[in-house]
């Protein structure tokens, strides 16, 4: 299969997007909060524990706040978009369909040297690890590339494959652009065609100063700490409401964790965080996203109930 | 007899675990062959990214029939006895036999076994192999429960004789045995059959997969030579990085590249660390120039555009790569020329060293006041070594070696050198790490010498105060690098400095330091403060008591109260230098054995050496066992020893049955014989020469003086009897054998030396 090659951001996002689609992933659409890795969308994190089989692919914004360069840096933003596709069980031919995405962006492996090189994969802050590689497009990473077999402290029976692609430099790299603001965003013949810049810029500067120097650290360190109590709370209270029905809360108590692990992220960016006292806030955000994988995996969605 | 062939082919195996899976495959396999009573002839295993393989050559076709017997209880022993017989041997009661013993009647058992066909043996012990594989990490995949290093796909065994080959029959979690593989994974991705190994190598060459690691790296290497040389460059040889590419490719293409001319003023070292950590590429040197200019990239295919298009990706990576460097190397030589070396070093009290031992300012401290004192000792200005040492970690604040780590010390001697620091305190940032391993230099210059040797004792006397001491096979402060390094510092320079002077000054440095940086204030209690100071400043119960009172008195005052604290500190020296010299330097000693033992010298020399005065004196330590050996190989100093091993064997003897001691002068005039006589003269003449010789520390000599008793002693022994029945004359004649005795040991301790 030839293709033509992707002329914008958005049209690479839209390639992969039928791509998988055709593969047979149920497109969702981006969590609704702020998280640092397409990991943390619940699609993942929590669909990969269990025992039911799960298919989807996404666009996750995702918020590193030590990463923000005020919108000068060619490669580094506090904001930027991942793509993430998980499946379960991993099929036999990941690695192949994986490739079939590349050539559907303009990645001809008839031209480019793609490689796989190993580089397994942890997350401490979900309990989470597995091993794969990071996927080389000539001497450039692409993709992370990973068979889950620990989320949450639990063992992934079956085991998920999940593929993450940083889309800001996959796309670059197929368009050609040397600093990710001079990216088309849209078709660059659009009546009105808007750079990446254009759209990025401006609210790179302002959350790189809000990240950096502005955050109130004392109420994030409330919100922290309200966050942590309250998914404690939701995943303390009985599993059947006032009515007598059995409705573990897993979901609604991981947004909690998602939220103070998030926050985490922005007072590590504000400084205030010593390098002892890093380990502790981890282990604290591990600890919730432990207790949220328990409860999920006795939910119905989880494979604990039968459906 | 049949060749076998085996290939686990896979997804991606980490280039780092390749050749260590190729050992325990074969191992694994010939293990478990010869083990099930099969022979073969030879053997080789191969890896390339996505396949582990295993040829066999002349494999015996079946395994000998085995007929053991086992002796087992007696008849009429115990149900219990007789039943674990029969588990054992697998047998049913009936089977036994019943024979004839010395004591009475007995069980046997005989154990038939039949001969196998070796395609069963295989199947077994691959699939044990397979299960049981002893991978640093593994994984699962899809909804099986089999581990690998990373999903196997496909299972290849094939035994093959004249008639053919055929394929060895097992499954292993739904992956059955064939005798297809694959080729290059976008050069010739169809499966293909193979007959025997010969056929599979020339099917996979075809296919573009070069089997042989070897052959992969001697393809890499000659094309990168060759394409260097013609742009007028060379290779910078890197046997680590050749061995990890070669990991990486099953079909290697070699490429080159020039580096932007923006990035040629970068450091050697920080060019070629950059572009082999981040992007395995070898560096190409100009060698007109010395600088790297070039670059060798190892592609996995080949192109219709002939790598134009992997080249141009590749060399826009670096240049991102590069300009991060740049950047950080232009940021830290604007920190260094502005607030100076100390100035990058002042955030290193923020940096824990260890959280028993302080930061690494703190550290720094104790090597500046260490360092200072060893300087005369070795040559050094103090006040240069004291700039060394201060200066000496500064680059560890640097952005440049917050990237690469690696690159510590090798920077500190660019930016010491931008701060207009003089040549030897530059040179000490780097030097003063080394030697970091056995094949390492050992730094010459002085300053470099003095700051090396105070940093190693901080890093021993530290971490011994502490009680983190190497255990078997755990030294994670790697201190037994940390003691070879001081040994080989002192020999490589012939320094002359009393160990446990140094290593007694270091630790008290230590304690002060630690006593300076406890919070007093926060006991509320004399005995708690007691059990602190104890445990932190290592004092005595009685010592820490009272000064725990001082300190908590207010009329003392808690700054006169450290005070005298120090001083006391000085005196419980006393104590640190009773269990240092028993420990700390029975450490070095250990360590030197090992050295000198590398070096060619008996352990029993050095234990004779070890055992005289001033053995914390490495080089003079050293020099005497150098002497001793070279003396024992002569044939005076072997004839020697064995004279005063005879003295010493009948002197000790005597002593022990008389219960005294025969040190008292022995009198010439009691000599009956002229061997006794001529015995006299000797050791008089003897002493006379080694004496001085051993003031002077001029071994040889003393020790050829030494040799000349040789005639006298054996013709002393030839014509006299020492212990003869005149009380008199014997108690002379043993004390002339302690007049030996003591004239030998003032060389070395020859009672230690075996033969």
């Amino acid at each position: 299969m030839t293709t033509t090659a992707p002329r914008s951001f958005q049209e690479i996002i839209l390639r992969l997007q039928s791509y998988w689609a055709r593969q047979g992933c149920a497109v969702l659409q981006p969590y609704d909060m702020e998280v640092g890795a397409g990991t943390f969308h619940p699609a993942t994190t929590l669909r990969a524990l269990g025992s039911r089989a799960w298919a989807a692919a996404y666009v996750q914004p995702s918020r590193r706040p030590t990463d923000g360069r005020y919108g000068e840096n060619p490669n580094r933003l506090q904001h930027y978009y991942q793509y993430q596709v998980l499946i379960k069980p991993s099929p036999a031919n990941l690695q192949d369909l994986y490739l079939g995405s590349l050539a559907a962006i303009g990645i001809d492996a008839g031209l480019h040297d793609i490689r796989f090189v190993e580089d397994d994969w942890e997350s401490p802050t979900l309990g989470a690890w597995g091993l794969g590689w990071e996927v080389w497009c000539d001497g450039m990473e692409v993709s992370q590339f990973t068979y889950f077999q620990q989320v949450g402290g639990h063992d992934c029976k079956p085991v998920s494959g999940e593929l993450t692609y940083g889309l800001e430099r996959l796309a670059m790299y197929v368009l050609g652009i040397d600093h990710v603001m001079d990216m088309p965003f849209n078709d660059p013949q659009a009546p009105i065609p808007l750079t990446y810049g254009d759209i990025f810029r401006q609210t790179e500067r302002e959350y790189s100063r809000w990240n950096f120097d502005q955050a109130d650290t004392e109420m994030l360190l409330k919100h922290f700490e309200d966050a942590e109590a309250e998914c404690e709370r939701i995943l303390a209270a009985p599993a059947e409401d006032n009515t007598g029905r059995r409705i573990v809360m897993a979901h609604p108590a991981y947004d909690q964790c998602i939220k103070a692990s998030h926050l985490f992220n922005l007072l590590d960016a504000r400084g205030v965080i010593s390098v002892t006292e890093r380990q502790a806030y981890i282990g604290r955000v591990r600890a919730l996203a432990k207790k949220c994988a328990d409860a999920f995996v006795t939910t119905e969605a989880g494979g604990g109930v039968a459906a | 007899m049949p060749d076998l062939l085996i290939e686990l082919f896979s997804e991606e195996i980490p280039a780092r675990m390749q050749a260590r899976a190729r050992d325990d495959l074969k191992k694994l396999v010939t293990d478990g062959l010869v083990e099930a009573g099969l022979t073969y002839r030879a053997a080789q295993a191969f890896s390339t990214p996505r396949r582990l393989t295993l040829a066999l050559e002349a494999l015996t076709a079946e395994s000998r029939a085995v007929r053991e017997e086992r002796k087992g209880p007696a008849v009429g022993a115990p149900e219990k006895a007789v039943e674990g017989f029969l588990r054992s041997t697998g047998l049913t009661m009936d089977r036994l036999e019943v024979r004839d013993d010395k004591k009475g009647q007995v069980y046997f058992a005989v154990i038939e076994k039949p001969g196998r066909p070796a395609a069963e043996i295989v199947a077994e012990v691959l699939e044990t192999t397979i299960r049981s594989f002893p991978w640093p990490k593994s994984m699962r995949w899809g909804t099986g429960t089999l581990r690998w290093v990373r999903p196997l796909h496909s299972i290849l065994c094939i035994l093959t004789d004249d008639h053919g080959a055929e394929v060895v029959p097992l499954d292993i979690d739904g992956i059955a045995s064939g005798s297809a593989t694959r080729g290059h994974r976008f050069l010739a991705p169809d499966a293909f059959a193979v007959t025997g190994f010969d056929d599979y190598q020339a099917k996979l060459k075809r296919a573009h997969v070069i089997l042989s690691s070897d052959d992969r790296a001697d393809h890499i290497w000659h094309d990168a030579t060759t394409m260097a040389f013609a742009a007028g460059l060379e290779v910078v040889e890197d046997k680590g990085l050749l061995a990890e590419v070669a990991g990486l490719v099953e079909w290697p293409v070699v490429l080159m590249g020039k580096i932007g001319e923006d990035f040629l003023g970068l450091p050697p070292e920080v060019l070629q660390t950059s572009m082999r950590e981040h992007q395995k590429f070898f560096s190409c040197r100009n060698p007109k120039t010395g600088r790297i200019e070039g670059f060798v990239t190892v592609a996995n295919t080949e192109t219709s555009d002939h790598g134009a298009t992997i080249l141009k990706g590749n060399q826009k990576v670096l240049s991102a790569r590069l300009s991060d460097a740049r950047f950080f190397w232009e940021n830290d030589l604007r920190t260094v020329k502005s607030v100076g070396m100390e100035g990058m070093a002042a955030g290193l009290a923020n940096v824990t060293f260890h959280n028993k031992l302080g930061s690494q300012a703190d550290r720094i401290a104790r090597i500046e006041a260490l360092a200072r004192e060893i300087a005369p000792l070795v040559g050094a200005k103090p006040d240069l070594a004291a700039e060394a040492a201060r200066v000496a970690k500064a680059d560890l604040q640097s952005a440049m070696v917050g990237e690469f780590p690696e690159l510590q010390g090798t920077m500190g001697v660019y930016y010491a050198k931008a701060a207009g620091l003089p040549e030897a305190v530059a040179m000490a940032c780097k030097a003063h790490y080394q030697p970091l391993g056995p094949s390492d230099d050992v730094p010459t210059d002085p300053v470099s010498v003095a700051v090396a040797l105070a940093d190693k004792i901080d890093t021993l006397t530290g971490f011994w105060a502490i009680d983190e001491k190497p255990t078997g096979s755990k030294d994670p402060f790697a201190l037994r690098r940390a003691a070879l390094g001081v040994i080989r510092l002192v020999l490589g320079n012939g320094v002359r400095i009393g160990l446990a002077r140094w290593l007694v000054r270091s630790e008290v440095n230590l304690r002060t330091a630690i006593i300076r940086a406890t919070n007093f204030e926060s006991f509320e209690r004399e005995d708690e403060l007691a059990v602190a100071l104890m445990q932190v400043a290592g004092l005595s119960k009685e010592l820490a008591e009272e000064k725990a009172a001082d300190l908590m008195d207010e009329r003392v005052g808690r700054e006169a109260a450290i005070q005298a604290l120090e001083e006391k500190l000085g005196i419980a020296g006393k104590d640190i230098e009773a269990r240092t010299t028993a420990e700390l330097l029975a450490f070095f000693h250990d360590r030197l054995k090992v050295h000198l033992r590398d070096e060619g010298i008996r352990h029993d020399v050095i234990d004779a050496s070890l055992a005289m005065p001033g053995n914390d004196d490495l080089t003079l330590l050293v020099r005497r066992a150098e002497a001793l050996a070279a003396f024992l190989k002569t044939d005076d100093g072997e004839n020697l020893l064995q004279g005063f091993k005879r003295a010493n064997n009948i002197l000790t003897q005597a002593e022990a049955r008389d219960g005294v001691e025969y040190s008292f002068g022995a009198d010439p005039k009691f000599a009956e014989d002229p061997a006794e006589r001529t015995l006299f003269t000797a050791l008089d003449a003897a002493e006379g020469a080694i004496a001085p010789a051993m003031k002077a520390e001029d071994f040889a000599t003393a020790m050829t003086a030494m040799a000349s008793l040789r005639a006298p002693i054996d013709a002393f022994f030839e014509a006299v009897q020492v212990n003869t029945d005149n009380a008199v004359v014997r108690r002379n004649r043993l004390n002339l054998l302690s007049r030996i005795r003591q004239i030998c040991l003032s060389v070395a301790d020859l009672t230690k030396l075996e033969g």
